[in-house]
């Protein structure tokens, strides 16, 4: 019997006996993701970097002030930073033991991710019917991979978090699922704030 | 039909080249050996459930050695092919192309394949075991870096009969390693090979990293730590903030062959120059990554074999870290010809010749660690004593290069190539060669001869500079790197010959370390390590038996001081922790996943390199529904019984006794 016993039950049992020695392991699992956190700062530093150093290289095609509108932009950001509070009310849900509030609220923060993705997918989209590829210039696909890698980066989110609703919906509030809920908002909140980055650097120092 | 088989096979196979016939024909027949082996032994489950799946730190750091161990062999046969090339004037024995691809293979397998491997196999034996763990920080994680690692050799060293080989130089400037002037898959291989495997070198950065910072014994304070875990540390930092450059620099250039982006072409408003200064930010910190985790094990052994605590502690420490930091500052001296102007050239040639000062400081304390201690020359420590004067000339030779007015005549020449092989095989290899040495007990639980490993040394040792050196003063005489072949009239050919015996003499002492491997385990019976302590050592891990338990330490040990167990034997009442109290152990269950998914990285990188879309979905969709069903799993650790330890120190001390 005692092989079929979980490790989620093997950590209730044990949730009180700190004096073991060996380290709170959930604990050590947010920290590694912190420094997780601060790899992909760096990429998306290298990125930027690249980015501003391409910017003026438009080989006569388009550069920015042509192609941006920022009335998209300005909405899709927006909702980025809604959904990064709604995560934020997700955690508040979590800390009182609220396991529908912290469901629900995840969901809207899925949802709102969602709309960010669709329409960045329709800027592009309407980016490449006006002839501006990655191909056409080093500005575009420096312009493409940044804000490309960050679109993946909240899509790669967006899969995880359903992952984690579903596994909520399982297993209710554990120290596991706890952990996991805190270090999905760690990542969520990072991409608002590398956006908040792309739409100074890229919209609107490009517009200006 | 057939006609297209034909024409497919022409294309996807390297054709033409005996010495590829040869090869393809060695991979089948060692494959065809390996999987009726473990078919007529019954091997298969036991492979599967005791290596491939398993997540123990110490079975990952073995297998990482013995990788790096092949890709040594096929390393060091592509250097044998490039000095045989060399040896005398105006040989026809590698045509240019094919000389093109092997210098690049040749360094990217030895940097990448072979260096970082074996380094990451010495943290995964040593580092738990010094800092008195149990395990790594995320042992799952640490399978999965082994395991896209292994996949990412595989993927490399397979362009050698499917596609054909990279041949761009291991850094793979563009704009020749764009799909202008490289239009075949060579170049594609390199990116998602070190790809794949990179991502594996991050997550072991993180996982060290963290392991050192949260799982250290109680008491043990990090002034307190050995200063092999504080290389480690040094190693890991460097590794976090430098390979994401590296990972965002390779998605850049597989960008532009793949989808026709303009970041390093010429045309387009690409800049190639950007991709030189980005390769250098990871690629100079990478050498400093590899050769740290070297200072640390001759800090180890020159503390052991002299019978004395390491002199200047925290001056080590201070250096190591500066050293680390100082990595990132140095970058644009690989590029002082490339015109960036005096100004930068003076920065980068100061903050170059700044390393030399705690190198410097390093080289001391090693030198007053020996000073007035009683040593005892077994094999770590000659590797050791070989390694300093080695690594002086090799750094002295770094700091001529650093000079930036002088670089101008250096640069690209057989001196860069003697100063780098120099650093890199005298420090790093004779490193990890000295820690292999001095932990295999640990590893194995039976002792190496002495006597072959000390030929093993000597045949080295004089090979190595019956190489190099030769090179230099090549180098002065206008020798560049990377030449084909040379005329006659330049007087090049004895100095070249010289160095082409001096290669042989290495692969001969390759040969002997084989072969001591093999006595050792022919002869283990004769040769058990009973004590787990042979050669008197210092820190944690020689307070367990040989080899250690799956569990390392039935009881974790309190720490109060450097060099905790030389102190607690100096004490009397040295093996009172058995009597402790036992409690159930936390253990990781092994999982299946890690390989899996690599093997599904596997996949998706081959299918990006020859551009096969139903491989890239598999391998895609693949990684995805590894990574959620991992994530679904909650049942990933078990608890080992008191009862099961105590059988288990019984047998194990028993033998002791």
């Amino acid at each position: 019997m005692a092989e079929s016993q979980t490790s989620e039950q093997i950590l209730q049992a044990h949730a009180h006996d700190e004096h073991h020695g060996h380290p709170d392991m959930e604990e050590v699992r947010t920290f590694g993701f912190w420094i997780y956190l601060m790899t992909d700062v760096i990429i998306f530093g290298t990125l930027f970097a690249t980015y501003i150093v391409l910017q003026q290289n438009t080989d006569g095609g388009p550069g920015p002030a042509d192609l941006f509108q920022m009335g998209g932009i300005i909405t899709s950001t927006f909702i980025l930073l809604a959904s990064s509070y709604t995560c934020g009310l997700a955690l508040l849900s979590m800390h009182k033991h609220n396991v529908k509030g912290l469901i629900s609220w995840l969901a809207v923060t899925a949802g709102l991710g969602a709309i960010f993705i669709g329409m960045e997918i329709a800027e592009f989209n309407h980016l490449v019917h006006e002839g501006a590829t990655i191909g056409t210039s080093a500005f575009l696909s420096a312009f493409f991979t940044l804000v490309g890698t960050h679109g993946l980066h909240v899509l790669f989110g967006l899969v995880w978090m359903i992952a984690l609703i579903i596994q909520l919906a399982k297993r209710g509030i554990t120290p596991v699922t706890k952990r996991k809920v805190n270090v999905i908002s760690l990542f969520w909140h990072f991409l608002d704030v590398v956006w908040i980055f792309v739409f100074t650097v890229v919209y609107l120092m490009g517009v200006s | 039909m057939w006609e297209k088989i034909k024409e497919f096979a022409s294309e996807f196979f390297v054709t033409g080249d005996p010495l590829i016939y040869g090869a393809d024909v060695t991979i089948v027949l060692t494959l065809i050996a390996i999987v009726s082996g473990l078919t007529y032994f019954k091997k298969w489950k036991w492979l599967w459930r005791e290596w491939l799946t398993t997540v123990d730190h110490k079975k990952i750091g073995i297998m990482y050695i013995l990788a790096a161990f092949l890709m040594l062999f096929r390393g060091g046969v592509d250097a044998l092919l490039m000095r045989a090339q060399l040896a005398m004037p105006e040989l026809n024995f590698l045509p240019p192309d094919h000389y093109n691809q092997i210098f690049t293979t040749h360094g990217v397998i030895m940097i990448l394949f072979m260096a970082m491997p074996f380094m990451f196999g010495l943290f995964n034996i040593m580092v738990p075991l010094q800092l008195g763990a149990r395990d790594v920080a995320y042992p799952f994680l640490n399978s999965l870096s082994f395991w896209l690692f292994f996949s990412g050799a595989m993927l490399f060293n397979l362009s050698f009969v499917i596609g054909g080989s990279p041949d761009a130089g291991w850094l793979a400037y563009p704009p020749y390693s764009g799909t202008m002037y490289n239009p075949g898959v060579g170049q594609d291989f390199y990116i998602w090979g070190i790809q794949i495997s990179g991502l594996g070198s991050l997550m072991t950065g993180i996982n060290f990293l963290v392991t050192i910072l949260k799982m250290r014994a109680p008491g043990m304070k990090l002034m307190k730590m050995p200063m092999f875990s504080w290389s480690v540390l040094s190693s890991c930092i460097a590794i976090i903030f430098s390979f994401p450059i590296l990972t965002a620099t390779l998605a850049l250039l597989f960008l532009d062959r793949y989808a026709g982006a303009h970041f390093f072409t010429l045309d387009g408003g690409g800049n190639p120059m950007m991709y030189i200064n980005l390769i250098w930010m990871w690629g100079h910190p990478e050498v400093y990554i590899i050769v740290l985790p070297a200072f640390g094990i001759f800090s180890e052994i020159v503390s052991t074999f002299s019978k004395k605590k390491l002199f200047g502690y925290k001056s080590m420490v201070w250096a190591m870290m500066i050293i680390s930091v100082l990595s990132f500052l140095v970058w644009a001296h690989h590029f002082f010809t490339m015109g960036s102007g005096a100004d930068v050239n003076a920065f980068f040639a100061l903050t170059t010749m700044l390393i030399a000062i705690p190198t410097g400081v390093k080289v001391f304390n090693w030198l007053f660690t020996m000073f007035r201690g009683r040593i005892t020359f077994e094999t770590p420590m000659l590797w050791t004593i070989g390694f300093i004067p080695c690594f002086i000339v090799g750094g002295l030779t770094g700091v001529l290069l650093s000079v930036a007015p002088a670089d101008f005549q250096f640069h690209n020449s057989y001196f860069l190539v003697a100063h780098f092989h120099q650093v890199i095989i005298g420090g790093v290899v004779f490193g990890y060669f000295a820690g292999l040495y001095y932990w295999w007990p640990k590893m194995f639980g039976f002792t190496l001869n002495e006597r072959i490993g000390k030929w093993a040394f000597w045949f080295w040792n004089i090979g190595f500079y019956c190489c190099f050196m030769p090179q230099y003063v090549l180098g002065l005489m206008g020798m560049t790197r990377r030449v084909v072949t040379y005329s006659w009239d330049k007087g090049w050919w004895e100095l070249n010959l010289v160095s082409t015996i001096g290669a042989v003499l290495m692969a001969i002492a390759f040969l002997f370390q084989v072969w001591q491997i093999v006595d050792g385990f022919k002869h283990q019976a004769k040769n058990r390590d009973t004590t787990g302590d042979p050669w008197n050592g210092r820190t944690l891990e020689w307070s367990i038996p040989s080899p250690a338990p799956v569990y390392n330490f039935a009881v974790l040990p309190n720490v109060s001081r450097q060099d905790e167990w030389w102190e607690q034997k100096q004490s009397a009442g040295a093996h009172q922790t058995i009597k402790q109290k036992l409690e159930p152990i936390h253990m990781p269950k092994n999982s299946g996943v890690p390989i899996v998914m690599s093997a599904f990285w596997f996949i998706a990188g081959f299918g990006f390199i020859f551009d096969w879309t139903g491989f890239i979905y598999t391998g895609l969709a693949g990684v995805v529904g590894c990574l959620l069903y991992h994530s679904f799993n909650y049942d990933t650790d078990y608890y080992i019984p008191v009862d099961e330890i105590e059988r288990t120190e019984a047998a194990i001390r028993k033998v002791n006794i």
